[in-house]
């Protein structure tokens, strides 16, 4: 059966814009069952916020099961909270106790400028993907799907990569605020796979480069790795960076010989 | 007197209707496209495949969402599969095989022509992802593997572990996100769909609001598109993503677009069951687990021993006894309610009483740990962090939760909806799915209709327009579109009342639940039809939003969604009520067989119901669209 917590103490970041300075703000839950997730929690503070009639904490989520990628909290300190391989939505209150005071911001980092309260905008990632996160492929033109045998060990590393959310924790966990981890984790799964092979350099160069142009530069700390709610290994930023390497030394008219 | 709806289904045998019409279909020339602008509603599966493949052809494409990406749509939460006749495993399947299937499934209220070019196109959705880099599970040798689903006797379910819409809707952003870098496609996020305008009798463009902002705008196209999901969420408890709503497909269908069959909604069987009052949502546990895992309850009521310490004689493995053929496999519709009937009569498990066990231990004594593992690790590591349990020692608890709607906005063959030139694609639409959908199939739609359908179909409505002007955004019908948005919004801040968009959202989803959910019946329709009204009228006097309409305002952003739930729910129980047989999730008690099945009424309800707006959903007009079946004998559906 489930236990009750008492007495939970909120220290949240409100911050009305992004012009504006911010400050925190302390809220107390009386009483919230163990079942409750981390965002339950946080509904029913909005709901007794609404009823004193103040505004409600502005925080990004969506599908509460770990898979959309768009929730996004600092929680004491860490990206997502205490518990490993969870995103937010995924987190319960019964990994806390009562009276336990609780920190909650939003990612910091300067390429995720804050919106509104807790939400950030993180369309610096889709910026990456649009220089050359996929596979070129038109519609209606492929051949058979099983005419390239892919073994198993490849399709299930590539499938590793391909786990991403694209959450934003990698880069909210990094003391430099790199995307690294995100960006080499799309890269190793196109790059792995043999449909992939095409582009695969131009692909390695083009994201990197897109990358820098918001993001910090990688000093492998391995915070983000830690802090992936999808395990995603830092393995993938050397496998990216391997062909970035290539794809600046080799002359790429002789790609086939490589 | 109703209209009698035109499906536009192409003369000629049924396995040659697709290409023949693909064979006489207008074109645009390569050079003409790009004098046309289409606008995609929506970035799930449906929408993203068809606003990367419109722009692909060369039309401009402006594509909206409400989220922060496009990769974030709720096709992302599928977890088990797609569907597709590839009969890689030569089990015995095709095209035919998968088409007779979905009839069957859908409880023979699906339109054939439809449900065969699904069938026809899977194929090459497979290709087609396979190309794009979707890590499809594979076979040591290399070649793709399968996996079986509810309600088919072959294993023709594609995967990518757990995981395979979010697999899918990467692949289908990936291409659309290209097409944003090469200008093909312009993007407007967190931008929510307020209205649909049409003039002169066509679909003319879209009125939205910045989420940011708050600021609303018009924006206009030679033809729009609707790939905005379903609404399971008017339940309010449902395995739907937080902000899946109706707001879309409602607006439009306020604009003139009937709204096909509401009160067909599917009740997935393997849901984490509810734990408190606080909950906001319910978790989908994938069907695929059915393949494994084995469905039971106590036999008696009064149990209370440990589960391990239940012995073999004293659990009723339900759906193996009842269902032999299809056993743990039963479709979705008939397995919710088996679940439902056991806890109805007290037999539940868990500490409120409100689930059945889906047990893995014969699994694992079969298979080992580590193959189960392998297929499901990361279904049991969600269940475990939701309910707290390892389900590797004790069984999952599950239950039916409200997942997916089959009604949705009527559209014809080219996918057309009642009003020219507005198209609706994968959830949002009615079509394929009859009364219930089978397991892995809700993927295969989105796609089909985003890759495979509307690239054809639009072309075919917009070839004569051609060097035809789109309408201006200054239109007087954008202007009152806008004005309307604008009022309506800042009417709900201006009411002042004392209760917030959830709290109605909760109640209103509760009277749906309870009158329109697992099963309905005449005397509860009518009641829920009495209390829809009267509460929507407390909505309309007592709801409070607080913040300002200036800057981003989730509450406010709740606000309209619920207001279109209210109006959808009063028609959802109307087209309840006047649909007096059971037909696949739509179970009216009074009409069921000895056996408790649902017992359809072919010779009056042999039909789809396709609701027109008068002004008020309480009085919506039905107009019907009779179903022909030419091809597959309809037939009482049997998993025994």
């Amino acid at each position: 059966m489930s236990n009750h917590l008492k007495d939970i103490i909120l220290k949240i970041w409100r911050q009305n814009g992004p012009q504006d300075s911010g400050r925190f703000e302390t809220y107390k839950v009386d009483e919230i069952s163990d079942e409750a997730s981390f965002l339950e929690m946080l509904d029913y503070l909005n709901e007794q916020l609404i009823t004193d009639g103040k505004e409600a904490i502005v925080f990004d989520h969506d599908c509460r099961e770990g898979i959309c990628g768009t929730c996004s909290l600092m929680i004491n300190g860490q990206a997502h909270g205490p518990e490993r391989s969870t995103a937010t939505c995924q987190l319960h209150m019964r990994k806390f106790s009562s009276g336990a005071e609780i920190v909650i911001e939003p990612w910091r980092a300067a390429a995720f400028p804050i919106i509104k309260d807790l939400m950030v905008d993180r369309s610096a990632f889709d910026r990456i993907i649009e220089s050359g996160g996929f596979i070129t492929s038109v519609t209606g033109g492929a051949p058979d799907a099983n005419l390239i045998p892919i073994p198993k060990p490849v399709a299930d590393s590539a499938m590793d990569s391909a786990a991403c959310i694209g959450c934003g924790a990698c880069v909210a966990a990094c003391p430099n605020g790199a995307a690294n981890l995100f960006t080499s984790a799309k890269i190793a799964h196109l790059n792995l796979l043999p449909q992939g092979q095409a582009e695969r350099y131009k692909r390695a160069e083009s994201m990197i480069e897109k990358m820098d142009e918001y993001f910090g530069s990688c000093t492998n700390h391995g915070e983000c790795e830690a802090a992936c709610p999808k395990e995603i290994s830092i393995d993938v930023i050397a496998l990216a960076n391997a062909d970035y390497r290539k794809a600046k030394l080799k002359n790429r008219k002789f790609i086939s010989r490589i | 007197m109703s209209t009698q709806l035109n499906s536009k289904i192409p003369a000629g045998p049924l396995g040659d209707k697709w290409s023949s019409y693909k064979e006489d279909v207008k074109l645009v020339n390569p050079n003409n496209k790009r004098k046309f602008k289409v606008i995609v509603v929506g970035t799930g599966l449906a929408g993203a495949s068809a606003a990367a493949t419109l722009a692909e052809l060369g039309y401009q494409v402006d594509a909206f969402t409400f989220h922060d990406s496009p990769r974030r749509a709720h096709s992302i939460a599928a977890q088990g599969g797609i569907n597709a006749a590839k009969n890689y495993q030569g089990d015995g399947d095709s095209v035919h095989r998968l088409f007779h299937d979905t009839i069957k499934g859908g409880d023979f209220r699906s339109r054939e022509a439809n449900v065969h070019r699904l069938a026809e196109v899977s194929v090459n959705i497979i290709d087609q992802m396979v190309a794009q880099g979707v890590p499809f599970a594979r076979e040591y040798g290399g070649l793709l593997d399968n996996r079986s689903f509810g309600g088919a006797q072959v294993s023709r379910t594609f995967y990518a572990r757990g995981q395979t819409g979010q697999q899918l809707l990467l692949g289908a952003y990936q291409q659309l996100a290209r097409q944003i870098g090469l200008g093909g496609v312009r993007l407007f996020n967190r931008t929510e769909l307020v209205d649909v305008v049409t003039v002169e009798g066509r679909a003319a463009g879209i009125v939205v609001r910045d989420l940011i902002t708050g600021e609303v705008t018009s924006h206009a196209a030679h033809a729009v598109v609707m790939a905005t999901g379903g609404y399971g969420n008017a339940f309010f408890l449902s395995t739907n993503a937080m902000s899946c709503n109706v707001t879309a497909a409602w607006r439009a269908h306020r604009k003139g677009a009937y709204f096909a069959n509401p009160c067909y909604t599917q009740i997935h069987p393997t849901c984490i069951p509810q734990s408190d009052e606080f909950q906001s949502k319910l978790t989908l546990m994938s069907e695929s687990l059915r393949n494994d895992g084995r469905v039971w309850v106590p036999k008696s009521p009064d149990e209370s021993r440990r589960v391990a310490d239940i012995p073999e004689e004293d659990r009723d493995y339900y759906l193996e006894r009842l269902y032999p053929s299809f056993g743990n496999l039963a479709p979705r519709d008939i397995s919710s309610r088996a679940a439902k009937r056991l806890v109805d009569k007290g037999q539940g498990v868990g500490p409120l009483k409100n689930g059945v066990y889906l047990d893995f231990a014969d699994a694992i004594a079969r298979l080992g740990i580590d193959v189960v593992k392998e297929r499901y690790g990361n279904l049991f590591d969600m269940y475990e962090r939701i309910a707290g349990e390892n389900p590797y020692d004790i069984p999952m608890r599950i239950y039916p939760a409200s997942h997916y709607t089959m009604g949705g906005l009527w559209v014809d063959y080219e996918l057309m909806t009642s009003i020219p030139g507005l198209y609706a694609a994968g959830e949002a639409n009615f079509s394929d799915h009859g009364a219930n959908r089978l397991g892995a199939s809700a993927l295969m739609q989105g796609l089909s209709d985003g890759y495979f359908v509307l690239p054809y179909t639009i072309g075919n409505y917009l070839a004569p327009m051609l060097n035809k002007a789109i309408p201006s955004v200054d239109h007087p019908e954008f202007k009152a579109a806008e004005l309307a948005a604008r009022e309506r919004f800042a009417g709900y801040l201006n009411i002042g009342g004392t209760r917030s968009p959830d709290w109605f959202h909760r109640e209103v989803g509760k009277i749906i639940w309870d009158y329109c959910g697992m099963e309905r019946t005449e005397q509860g329709l009518e009641k829920a039809l009495s209390e829809l009204p009267a509460l929507y009228d407390e909505f309309k006097k007592d709801l409070r939003v607080t913040g300002s309409g200036e800057s981003l305002n989730q509450t406010l952003e709740k606000a309209g969604r619920v207001d279109d739930f209210f109006q959808l729910g009063m028609l959802m129980c109307r087209d309840a009520l006047e649909r007096q047989e059971s037909c696949g999730g739509h179970f009216r008690t009074e009409y069921q067989t000895e056996e408790g099945e649902a017992l359809r009424d072919d010779d009056k309800f042999c039909h789809v119901a396709a609701w027109e707006w008068s002004g008020d959903p309480m009085t919506a007009k039905r107009n019907i669209e009779e179903l022909e079946f030419e091809n597959v004998h309809l037939a009482t559906r049997s998993y025994k």
